[in-house]
């Protein structure tokens, strides 16, 4: 089934190809057919991968899914706005099926500081603003799907702050995975460049029209210059028969700081491949994860952060809810090469099972080249505090209300770093009408 | 307000209250007394409907109402408040979120409607002052990285907020310094009042020094050996418990007030 797969979607990418924009681009050649390439003999993960024991990907195999057409959009603003965060001020730019979609987005109102373009726009009209940074954060591709990625790589969304630029006011970016036929894919390809000592916050947002079978396998690179300060939020709310592979690839310079949030609130199959190189010294990584997931919902972390040069630190605490027949994979590695030492190094999960039938396979993993380093991990299981649920109880607190209470409570210290307050305050609502509905 | 007949209670089959008779009437307060494993805290835990523990005999009426067969909550709602012995940290829930959901599920019991803002926090106020607690204490997470004389304290202003008709206090005195006993004794004179009745439960009878119960009563080995008043409590610190254990194991003196 796996080897079909890779022989449609190789079959599909052949046909494709020529109407990928800068066909002739050398660099772009080679970075796709280096995908091809690496699809075609790797092929897509099983089980029998270390990296992807516990994700079993055949349901997402089986059929094929195509990608959206080209140029056509049938997602309104009236759909954009029934889905915005209340009283949330931001800059928003609409990308559907993995375009960018000018007249839904406020592009315009953007300050000059903040560039933002469609890929295949600037492959066209300004290659070598891209060419630095596109496809080095990611060689060799991880695994099949992000090899895919490359090998389709035409549009998605390049966000570039200029140098020392500072916004308070975050730039929200809308992916909408809308099929009008059953099986639509969309795969954007993301790059965000922050200049030296900028500042901005970005919130990505994965949202579906409908719940039809989608499949988004989406690569985000991102490139946090010396001194800069880029917080991204990335919220998964499509829905329980989305599909959804994403990678999230960073690189950290001197001085700079990156905020990693990864939300996911919903999707049938979600696995997030994260990877953050700490390249210059005195940079520090917070990632920040909550998975609230019920049904057969499945929700896989993949994590890995390398500290390459010294005096860098990272933060990472992922924490997840589960009921139902609901699966969850955390793994966190995290590397400490020769060079890095003063090392601060922190990481833990912890999960609530609600049922006896949700399961979480949690797996840190610190490796450490260096001999002068702070590091520190673990991960916990757990099910709701019986005392804690009687306490509350024993105040006049009803059954079902102590338990929601009990477990936003869990849940709710992974989002108190979130600013601004509107953000954060509806994050807190969706995780509480998540676990009433 | 409160009748106890003939309670038997075991815990993982063993028999821990061997049949307990107790009344309580509106307004009164009773202190229980005992050694340790007499089955004084078993005792609080039944009344307030903690899970593990199982009733084989006998009957508990609050009010109009047979005690046993309400959930917690359900007896929360009808003014009874248990004041625990080890109060329960809840990280990510607010002090004052809890106290909030809980004033409001009495009164929307009651049929009144929820406190405004304004009315809320004035309350919160007046209430902290009662157990010299700072407001900062509100936005704490519950009973979280608290002092154990912060965390009985907090109990009592719970308790405050609360007003409840019937209050059970189950060991609030362990583990205070002098001081801090002093500020929850006065916490509970203050809510002295009306009709409400208060059950004490206590080892010692220095408490008994700050809130003086109008009936005293003895539990030795799951039973009560004992009644009498204030004066009990003075006699028991003298002569300790040992010689009330021993008409326990004789079968003698079983009292209810």
């Amino acid at each position: 089934m796996t080897a079909q797969a890779v022989v449609d979607y190789l079959a599909a990418q052949r046909r494709l190809e020529p109407e990928l924009p800068a066909p002739d681009l050398p660099w772009l050649m080679e970075l796709r057919d280096g995908g091809v390439e690496r699809l075609r003999d790797a092929g897509f993960p099983s089980l029998r991968d270390e990296d992807w024991r516990y994700t079993n990907v055949q349901s997402l195999l089986k059929e094929p899914f195509e990608m959206g057409p080209i140029g056509q959009c049938d997602v309104d603003a009236a759909f954009v706005s029934s889905t915005t965060i209340p009283s949330l001020e931001c800059y928003r730019v609409v990308v559907v099926n993995g375009i960018p979609i000018p007249h839904l987005s406020d592009v315009t109102l953007v300050p000059d500081g903040i560039r933002v373009s469609s890929l295949a726009d600037l492959l066209v009209s300004d290659p070598g603003r891209l060419e630095p940074y596109l496809g080095k954060s990611l060689v060799p591709d991880p695994h099949g799907f992000t090899a895919m990625n490359s090998a389709f790589l035409g549009n998605g969304l390049v966000v570039e702050i200029a140098p020392g630029q500072v916004f308070d006011k975050p730039l929200e970016i809308v992916f909408v995975a809308s099929a009008a036929t059953e099986s639509t894919m969309a795969q954007p390809r993301n790059l965000v460049v922050a200049g030296k000592g900028s500042r901005l916050q970005v919130l990505a947002r994965y949202v579906a029209i409908g719940a039809q079978r989608t499949l988004t396998n989406v690569v985000t690179e991102v490139i946090v210059d010396a001194d800069a300060h880029l917080t991204l939020y990335q919220l998964q709310e499509e829905s329980k028969n989305s599909f959804h592979i994403g990678g999230l690839f960073a690189k950290l310079g001197r001085g700079s700081r990156f905020d990693a949030f990864a939300i996911t609130l919903a999707g049938g199959l979600v696995r997030n491949d994260l990877r953050v190189d700490l390249d210059g010294a005195g940079a520090e990584v917070n990632l920040r994860g909550l998975y609230l997931a019920r049904g057969r919902q499945h929700i896989d972390n993949h994590t890995q952060i390398f500290h390459n040069e010294p005096d860098c630190i990272s933060h990472e605490h992922y924490k997840g809810v589960l009921d139902d027949r609901a699966r969850a994979v955390f793994h966190g590695r995290i590397v400490v090469q020769p060079d890095a030492q003063k090392t601060v190094s922190e990481q833990s999960n912890q999960n609530l099972l609600l049922s006896r039938d949700a399961e979480i396979d949690t797996k840190p993993q610190l490796e450490i080249y260096a001999d002068d380093v702070k590091c520190a991990h673990g991960a916990t299981v757990g099910q709701l505090d019986k005392e804690a649920l009687f306490y509350l109880r024993s105040r006049g607190i009803a059954e079902e209300a102590a338990k929601r209470l009990l477990i936003k409570g869990f849940a709710s210290d992974v989002l108190l770093a979130v600013s601004p307050d509107s953000l954060r305050e509806h994050l807190l609502t969706r995780v509480e009408t998540m676990l009433t509905d | 307000m409160l009748s106890i007949s003939d309670l038997m209670v075991e815990v993982g089959g063993k028999p821990i209250l061997k049949g307990i008779n107790l009344n309580i009437a509106a307004g009164e307060v009773h202190a229980i007394m005992g050694p340790n494993g007499s089955g004084k805290s078993t005792l609080a835990n039944v009344l307030a409907g903690r899970e593990g523990y199982d009733v084989m005999r006998g009957s508990v009426t609050y009010g109009d109402h047979d005690l046993l067969a309400l959930t917690p909550e359900e007896r929360a709602r009808e003014g009874l408040f248990l004041a625990f012995q080890y109060p329960v940290e809840i990280p990510g829930v607010t002090n004052v979120y809890l106290i909030k959901e809980a004033v409001n599920a009495q009164r929307k019991h009651r049929g009144e409607s929820e406190l405004d803002a304004i009315d809320f926090l004035k309350l919160v106020r007046q209430k902290l002052q009662l157990v010299e607690m700072k407001e900062e204490f509100l936005h704490r997470p519950v009973n979280h990285g608290f002092s154990g004389g912060e965390k009985k304290r907090n109990e009592i202003f719970q308790m405050a907020m609360i007003e409840p008709r019937l209050a059970i206090l189950d060991e609030t005195d362990s583990g205070l310094d002098i001081d801090a006993l002093k500020v929850v004794a006065s916490g509970v004179n203050a809510m002295r009042q009306g009709d409400r009745s208060i059950l004490l439960v206590t080892h010692y009878q220095r408490l008994l020094d700050y809130i003086e119960p109008d009936h005293v009563h003895v539990l030795a080995d799951g039973r009560f050996v004992k009644s009498g008043d204030k004066h009990l409590a003075r006699e028991l610190e003298e002569h300790g418990y040992g010689w009330l254990e021993e008409q326990a194991d004789s079968g003698a003196g079983q009292s209810a007030a």
